[in-house]
């Protein structure tokens, strides 16, 4: 089964052939795009299956061996992450059919959201660095025009920002990846951790590791890089920002995740520890921000930042609990965020704006509504017995485990403020009493495609919540995976770990 | 060689990050061509140039006789080029249709546009209030 792992890749491609050919026919289009995400969804669950049982997988294109081919690697991060982006995919996908205009389903949105797909689904299989930076631009190219698709000025405006600072990201990853090159002489992920420490320039390589934090800082959106996310994120239809908000700052923490176990970790006093102190600016700037935000997308965005400073904090500790932490707060954000951004949208459709003032009511009129909120809010409160309870407990348990106690005082504090900007969200657009003026919208039965998908995260949530084992089984054995990445680097270059010599390069 | 072109990067990147500071949305795409360009030049120096024989392996052995050139390096720009290019071409797009709708590049003034035109007649609501902007 060794050419398992090109299955994720090669579905959303075709699938966004296949919608491309479908020319004007819509529900041909729609057809092809779901049972794409669905067969997604069943490649990605088989190679989680896979990997949990057998190990870490690989693939070598083309049967060129490591470090000389183009390599695809799942261990069980890399596939817990492929599961995660399957289920979204999906979910979001439903959502879209009910909610995206019809205008901008025939100019390629389909077409788009299939691609975008492929670049996450790429970005996690990635076993060479450059790879990583081809997946990373086919992913960012996709979403710079599903960020702009349909052309109003907000999006056009938060589009400006967000292409040009992620363009001087990906031109500082590349230009990380040349200097890399030129220390080691190789790209190739587990070739790199077997060369790095070899390499007796710690100096160097931790130069180019800052290269590698601010690039990946920027499309994680940590502090002080994440300016353009709030700018950006609030402006395309609610099931594009539901999918960036969700899938595409996690590629971020995964690459950061994956260098600074993987590669840098020579010099862990210094760069774990400005981790540490990014993580915890990360938290605070993003709840503060969100304190002073009134329009629901924009409160959810700056969340998104503040969330990714518990992610980073988890790594910057790098215990295993800590690593353990961060895997299940990754795939605790992403199904909360996104679940998150879909109410927000429902709320839309039925209360007719985002503006918390305009808002109103919504208890009274539609509970469902309300209890479909609650439990993901909650959620990212962390607030038991929801799956972000455990996220943060564990991230704070390994944090005075490793008494690191500015940096937990920091995210209780964040926690904390979480709570307040929900219950705002709470109070103004489901407790307080409708303004005179503004109608609600009538329930109707075409919103089963707005409501299912939200119902059915929600429950992963609470099934997170109440069921939390699995999840952590998952995430433990990845975070050892990770702090011991022997089997990674055998896995990829064969028992004896020591790999041919590559081309000699002449000093 | 290698020194000189190692420079040359650096009078890139120094340049590009110069156009970069601009409040002008033009002059910050091409500050972006020139750090790519940086970029690319950094990818193909980190391979080493030298004076060597195209890495060709001769017919019937399994490797080349003689010490080849890295080919690697030329692989990873050309590929960085073109996606270079689709990014640049894709952002300058992006910069004329800001520049129809908004009527102007300075970042500072964009940021100041409302993004919602003030409502017209035909968008006021039941009451005849504006909607208000977001």
């Amino acid at each position: 089964m060794t050419n398992l792992l090109v299955l994720p890749l090669l579905i959303p491609l075709l699938t966004a052939v296949a919608v491309l050919l479908s020319g004007r026919w819509l529900w041909l289009q729609r057809l092809w795009s779901l049972l794409g995400a669905a067969a997604l969804l069943g490649a990605t669950g088989t190679v989680l299956t896979v990997v949990w049982t057998d190990g870490i997988q690989h693939t070598q294109l083309g049967a060129w061996p490591a470090p000389f081919g183009i390599t695809l690697v799942a261990d069980v991060l890399s596939a817990v992450m492929l599961v995660v982006l399957g289920g979204m995919g999906l979910a979001v996908l439903v959502y879209a059919l009910g909610s995206v205009d019809v205008e901008l389903e025939n100019a390629g949105f389909h077409a788009l959201y299939h691609l975008l797909l492929l670049g996450v689904a790429g970005a996690f299989l990635a076993g060479d660095l450059f790879n990583l930076y081809v997946w990373f631009e086919v992913l960012l190219i996709t979403s710079f025009v599903l960020l702009v698709l349909g052309g109003e000025r907000a999006q056009l405006k938060g589009g400006v920002v967000y292409v040009v600072i992620n363009l001087v990201a990906s031109l500082c990853f590349l230009m990380a990846i040349g200097m890399l090159y030129g220390l080691a002489g190789t790209l190739n992920l587990a070739d790199l951790a077997v060369r790095l420490p070899a390499l007796d320039a710690p100096g160097l390589v931790t130069t180019v590791a800052m290269l590698f934090l601010v690039a990946f800082g920027i499309k994680a959106a940590v502090f002080p890089l994440f300016f353009w996310l709030p700018a950006a994120y609030h402006t395309p239809p609610v099931a594009v920002a539901a999918l960036f908000a969700g899938l595409l700052t996690k590629v971020g923490v995964y690459a950061l995740i994956r260098v600074f176990t993987l590669l840098f970790t020579q010099d862990v006093g210094y760069t774990h520890t400005l981790l540490l102190g990014i993580a915890g600016l990360t938290m605070l700037s993003g709840v503060l921000g969100a304190v002073a935000q009134t329009d629901v997308r924009r409160i959810l965005s700056f969340h998104i930042v503040s969330q990714i400073g518990y992610m980073v904090m988890g790594l910057a500790l790098f215990t295993p609990l800590a690593l353990l932490g961060a895997i299940f707060y990754v795939v605790h954000h992403i199904v909360v965020k996104t679940t998150l951004f879909l109410v927000g949208g429902i709320a839309h459709r039925i209360g007719g704006d985002f503006e918390l003032k305009n808002l109103g009511g919504l208890y009274r009129a539609r509970p469902w509504l309300a209890v479909l909120f609650l439990v993901p809010a909650l959620s990212l409160a962390g607030l038991p017995p929801l799956s972000g309870f455990w996220a943060k407990l564990i991230i704070l348990r390994a944090g005075l485990e490793a008494e690191a106690y500015g940096a937990v005082a920091v995210a209780v504090a964040a926690g904390l403020l979480t709570l307040v900007s929900m219950t705002k969200i709470w109070n103004e657009a489901f407790w307080k009493p409708r303004p005179a003026d503004r109608p609600l919208a009538p329930t109707t039965w075409s919103m089963a495609r707005l409501i299912a998908p939200v119902v059915v995260l929600a429950a992963v949530t609470l099934t997170i919540g109440l069921h939390a084992e699995p999840l952590v089984v998952l995430a433990e054995r990845s975070a050892t995976e990770l702090l011991t990445p022997t089997a990674y680097i055998e896995a990829v270059l064969g028992p004896e770990g020591a790999p041919p010599p590559t081309a000699v390069i002449p000093h | 060689m290698d020194v000189l072109l190692a420079l040359l990067a650096g009078v890139l990147a120094a340049a590009g990050t110069y156009l970069l500071l601009w409040r002008s949305l033009l002059r910050m795409l091409f500050g972006v061509i020139l750090l790519s360009n940086a970029a690319n030049l950094v990818l193909l120096v980190a391979g080493r140039t030298m004076r060597a024989a195209p890495p060709i392996v001769p017919e019937g052995m399994a490797a080349p006789a003689a010490a080849v050139a890295n080919p690697l390096p030329q692989a990873l720009v050309l590929t960085a080029i073109v996606i270079g290019f689709g990014l640049v071409a894709f952002a300058f797009v992006l910069a004329y249709r800001t520049y129809t709708t908004f009527g102007t590049l300075d970042p500072d003034a964009l940021a100041a546009a409302p993004e919602a035109l003030p409502a017209t007649d035909a968008d006021r609501g039941p009451n005849g209030r504006p909607a208000p902007p977001s």
